[in-house]
């Protein structure tokens, strides 16, 4: 080699003929067009399970809101739940959450709010068009799901409520009726179970409230009628069967900070950086896809949303509010 | 241990007597030259149910989680059982209980195994630097890792030779172990759980482990008269 190693200049027998690059982009896209051409059934409407009501949707069209991660099997997504009202057992909710009654619903919109009031599920569901997002699940305790959920952006109701300038967080209520949930006898938390975000969060587009998924309504073992969907975060900030929605000044204490500060945060975003304290969240075993002897795949920054929502915590030190 | 035990069996000074019918058909029962193979065929269902499930798919969504909590379960119970032998075959009078003591400890350390080989293999992907930094980050893991690493002497040690070689004072003593692992064990197990507050299975185990310790302190330093049948103090352990 000639001095001149700042650079190294290819030999000009190695660069590839102008013709040839664009015959191969040509071809690429070909196959491109073909690929999505013959995706596009599978993809658009994944076969419904065919267990419950069908909630019709339009694919989304929000930027990140379609990940194309292979769905987890249904039988997965309604067998293997944290879902505590109804046992602590991951088994167990799909054993007993039958004795939940969806019908009639209503969810109570109050606090720092121009507008108030008692809202029926029926109301809820035309409240804006259906959409199927699908999106990575990852659960505090190291495993993850891909689920396509059918339901909205939160910030559709938020803005209708027209919250106040006092308004900075929001809180969400969860269903808590001893004669429907067994799990209450258990004193594992403080009922109602309580989550929160900030307001930003709550109104960022990614944040969804749903009310179905697999293209049907939800089982009552994912948080029938309708749950909170934060698919940045870990899955138990996203609230199951939401009976009240506040909007508040002051940050809202949440149902794990307080059963567990040490391990628990107010933000819990999904963060392979800060470990729990009892594990790693560096890697993520995904139900139903990977092998009992495959290596657990890296879990991303934000659950992989980072691009999305990452400048909502600019500047934040994320260990410190974890 | 079992030598002992052995020897004190048709002593006398058994609850019920030992010309009690009962408690002679109990012993005729446990002497018996199908008892140690029947007890060691039963004692591999759990895994057997488990290797099945794992190759049929039939552990739930998650496999791996259900192994390494039901390894651990197994090495609790199986903890459980080979206390309980001791305390059983005082009160009931079938002496011949002891003989089966030894296999019980056996499994509870093999099931440990499993449930350590689970742990690094499932969770941690036989990475060693990443199983070392878990075991000395987190003190659940580090407080199961002791409870195992105690009862490795233990079954290094089961075998008769090892009795007399260490005598049968000192391989009683090193044997009592066996009650540090029980703690650790319990401890380990409350840790794991303590994150979601959910502690009815580990108060079941706590109930069960502490009555079983609780029963040897008892005999420890209760008055001799008290005790139910002092003749065989020295077998207890």
């Amino acid at each position: 080699m000639p001095k001149d190693r700042a650079f190294d200049h290819p030999v000009s027998s190695e660069i590839t003929p102008r013709q040839v690059v664009l015959d191969r982009r040509q071809l690429m896209r070909g196959a491109a067009a073909l690929a999505a051409v013959t995706a596009l059934p599978l993809r658009a409407q994944p076969a419904r399970p065919g267990k419950l009501a069908p909630l019709p949707a339009a694919k989304t069209l929000l930027a990140g809101a379609q990940t194309m991660d292979k769905p987890t099997p249904y039988a997965d997504a309604t067998s293997y739940n944290n879902f505590y009202e109804f046992g602590t057992d991951k088994a167990d909710p799909a054993r007993a959450a039958g004795t939940l009654k969806t019908r009639p619903w209503t969810v109570v919109v109050e606090g720092e709010v121009r507008k108030p009031g008692t809202w029926d599920i029926e109301a809820l569901l035309k409240l804006s068009a259906m959409e199927e997002r699908v999106y990575r699940l990852r659960c505090v305790e190291g495993w993850s799901m891909v689920i396509p959920w059918v339901g909205y952006s939160l910030a559709e109701l938020v803005k209708r409520v027209e919250p106040t300038g006092n308004a900075k967080f929001v809180q969400f209520v969860t269903l808590a009726d001893p004669a429907q949930m067994p799990g209450l006898r258990s004193a594992v938390l403080d009922w109602p179970y309580v989550e929160g975000l900030r307001l930003d969060e709550a109104l960022h587009p990614l944040t969804m409230l749903a009310f179905g998924m697999y293209g049907e309504v939800l089982p009552n073992q994912n948080g029938a009628p309708l749950r909170l969907v934060v698919p940045w975060k870990y899955g138990f900030k996203s609230g199951k069967s939401i009976v009240r929605i506040r909007f508040l000044e002051k940050q809202p204490k949440t149902s794990w900070e307080a059963a567990a500060p040490s391990e628990y945060g107010f933000y819990s975003n999904v963060n392979p950086q800060v470990d729990h304290p009892r594990w790693s969240q560096a890697t993520e075993r995904r139900i139903g896809e990977d092998g009992l002897f495959a290596k657990k795949r890296p879990t991303l920054m934000f659950n992989g949303y980072e691009a999305q929502v990452g400048q909502l915590y600019a500047g934040m030190d994320l260990k410190r509010f974890f | 241990m079992s030598d002992g035990s052995l020897n004190a069996f048709g002593r006398g000074a058994l609850p019920l007597g030992p010309r009690s019918p009962r408690v002679a058909a109990g012993n005729r029962w446990l002497m018996h030259r199908a008892a140690k193979p029947l007890l060691f065929v039963a004692a591999l269902l759990p895994l057997a149910w488990l290797v099945w499930g794992a190759y049929a798919d039939a552990l739930g969504a998650n496999p791996a989680e259900t192994l390494i909590r039901s390894t651990g379960d197994w090495t609790l119970r199986f903890l459980c059982l080979t206390l309980v032998v001791t305390p059983l075959r005082q009160w009931s009078g079938w002496q011949a209980l002891a003989r089966l003591r030894r296999l019980l400890g056996l499994f509870t350390f093999f099931y440990g195994v499993l449930h350590f080989l689970c742990f690094a293999w499932l969770d941690m992907g036989l990475n060693l630097q990443a199983i070392v930094r878990d075991i000395t980050k987190r003190p659940f893991i580090l407080v199961g890792s002791a409870a195992l690493l105690l009862m490795l002497p233990l079954a290094a040690t089961s075998f008769n030779a090892a009795i007399r070689w260490l005598g049968a004072k000192r391989w009683q003593a090193l044997h009592r172990a066996v009650y540090a692992t029980a703690l650790l064990a319990i401890l380990h197990f409350f840790w794991m759980r303590a994150g979601k507050n959910d502690f009815a299975e580990v108060a079941v185990y706590a109930a069960v482990l502490a009555l079983l310790l609780g029963w040897r302190l008892w005999r420890r330093f209760a008055k001799p008269a008290q005790r139910m049948n002092p003749g065989s103090h020295s077998a207890s352990g």
